[in-house]
């Protein structure tokens, strides 16, 4: 009898207490040609089936992650009088673009085993496998990879700047840079209690270019042939054009 | 006005691009160099992806160089059959020197190669021509000096002579056909038109008037960076035809500014300015090299440079 207690006390614990339901003020970005960067509004509540449980204070983590893609990370040295790249390491997959939003420290809000569960801090978020065996020091690569993009604004951390009213209510926003990159943002949503995670939730902001961005990339990509020919074409008819205003000008 | 360019993925400011293409096409209509050894390394510099800068700088060329040599053609400054030998030259050497940045690529220190090459020819044609200019500067200012007689030299003993009316000279075409292939393969390499390379060729070693080579050079440059675009375009699709754009709006009204501020100066001048205006962006890739980079690491993408 104790047992089957303890068992249905087993399956109920982990069916979650605390739920998180939340939206994005758009599900798409749109890149047209004056595109400068845009505003994402992350807003949720805390759904409860029970009162909140006893412990330290509810907190949320937000994070939007751009694509994941390869990059190369070079660094240079000084060889016979000039600075040349040297070592390379190849990065498996980092984000295009990283932001994280929380309503504390992060190492507070976060216990260290649960951020290598979830990958949330931007260490964690970048994969880098196989550096190779010359390069000793390949972790400084990878801070390096943070430090470029932060100073881009690409990387973010935005420690309290996810509001949090009576550990029900929670909203951030998250200011996309201009040099944004097509693709499938995710959003990630965690609510925390005592640096473990109550309660995931995930949705997708899809960044793509429309109009004329979107038929340029394309033709550029698909009918590159054709796409060199315009190029040329604009080209030559600009030079001609101006070089005929000119001589209109000076008659 | 901010824009969002489709290709190199970055949101940068019109009217600074408009600004850029109208300065840099001012020097080309001046010096009848296509000015890519300047705008290239600007675009870097306002944070254009370096494969991007390369390849849409090549299609800009193209617009300020045609613009110019239309400017020449009115005033006959422009030896049409010159132009062709060296273009020959010209496409056979943008052919080879594509096959030798891609081997460059493979071994993974093009960028290096590439500042040396800058910083190497940019050195020697701008310190030579500095100085004679200046030399002939001095020479003109006594009075009652004698205009020096065109030597002849090794290269006018060669077969295959041609007659270059508009240039007033009788030699073989072997000459020519070299200067082209080398300033091909050059300007593949370094992504550029490769004016400042010929323009100082053809009057040294080939011994043309000033007031010709400008106008040929244009001439042959437009064929070479046209080359240039297509081979970007088809293989690496990594023209911006929106940044080209700006950068030609610019580029064009520039260079038929350029075109008649050239006319009023005289010869040595235009080649004392020129001759400065290399040695200057040698200097700075120059300590680029030399100085301690403010970050030591940089970010690129597989396989790319």
């Amino acid at each position: 009898m104790f047992r089957l207690i303890l068992l249905l006390v087993c399956l109920a614990l982990p069916a979650q207490a605390e739920t998180v339901v939340a939206g994005l003020s758009q599900k798409q970005v749109a890149i047209t040609a004056n595109f400068d960067g845009s505003d994402i509004l992350v807003y949720g509540a805390v759904k409860r089936n029970a009162p909140a449980p006893d412990g330290g204070p509810l907190h949320a983590i937000i994070a939007v992650s751009g694509p994941l893609d390869p990059v190369v990370v070079r660094r240079k040295a000084k060889r016979v009088g000039i600075w040349v790249n040297t070592d390379t390491v190849e990065i498996d997959a980092a984000p295009s673009f990283y932001a994280i939003a929380t309503s504390g420290p992060l190492t507070q809000v976060l216990s260290d085993t649960e951020d290598l569960r979830y990958k949330i801090s931007t260490e964690r978020m970048i994969r880098s496998i196989d550096a190779p065996q010359t390069v000793g020091d390949s972790q400084d690569f990878t801070e390096a990879l943070i430090r470029i993009r932060r100073n881009n604004g690409l990387y973010q951390l935005n420690e309290s700047s996810v509001t949090m009213t009576d550990e029900t209510l929670f909203s951030a926003s998250f200011a996309l840079p201009s040099n944004l990159t097509e693709g499938a943002y995710t959003t990630r949503i965690l609510l925390t209690r005592d640096g473990m995670v109550v309660d995931e939730y995930k949705a997708i902001l899809d960044v793509r270019k429309v109009g004329i961005e979107r038929f340029l990339y394309t033709l550029a990509h698909e009918q590159s042939f054709l796409y060199g020919l315009l190029s040329l074409t604009i080209a030559i008819l600009a030079g001609w054009g101006a070089s005929a205003i000119f001589t209109l000008f000076r008659k | 006005m901010q824009i969002y360019l489709p290709i190199a993925e970055v949101s940068v400011n019109a009217f600074l691009l408009l600004g850029l293409g109208g300065i840099v096409g001012i020097l080309s209509g001046m010096f009848g160099v296509g000015g890519g050894f300047l705008m290239t390394p600007l675009l870097f510099f306002i944070g254009i992806p370096p494969a991007v800068a390369v390849a849409t700088e090549a299609n800009q060329i193209v617009a300020s160089s045609f613009s110019g040599v239309l400017a020449h053609f009115k005033r006959r400054s422009v030896d049409l059959r010159m132009g062709l030998v060296l273009l020959v030259g010209g496409l056979i050497g943008a052919a080879l020197g594509v096959q030798i940045f891609n081997l460059l690529k493979s071994m993974g220190q093009v960028d290096l190669l590439v500042t040396l090459c800058y910083v190497v020819f940019l050195g020697i044609v701008g310190g030579l021509m500095f100085l004679e200019s200046v030399n002939s500067m001095r020479k003109a200012g006594k009075p009652g000096a004698v205009p020096t007689r065109r030597r002849h030299n090794w290269v006018h003993n060669l077969p295959f002579k041609m007659k270059f009316r508009t240039s007033g000279l009788y030699i073989s075409v072997i000459p020519p056909v070299l200067v082209g292939v080398s300033v091909g393969i050059l300007a593949a390499i370094m992504g550029v038109g490769g004016g400042f390379i010929m323009v100082p060729a053809m009057i040294y070693l080939l011994g043309m008037p000033t007031k010709v080579v400008i106008g040929t050079s244009l001439f042959q440059i437009i064929f070479v960076t046209g080359f240039t675009t297509m081979l970007h375009a088809t293989t690496n699709q990594t023209v911006d035809m929106a940044l080209a754009v700006l950068l030609l709006i610019g580029g064009v009204v520039g260079a038929q500014i350029g075109t008649r501020i050239g006319v009023k100066l005289k010869a040595e001048q235009l080649r004392v300015l020129l001759a400065l205006l290399v040695l200057v962006v040698c200097g700075k890739l120059a300590l680029d090299l030399l100085l301690e980079p403010a970050e030591l690491y940089s970010l690129g993408a597989p396989g790319g440079h």
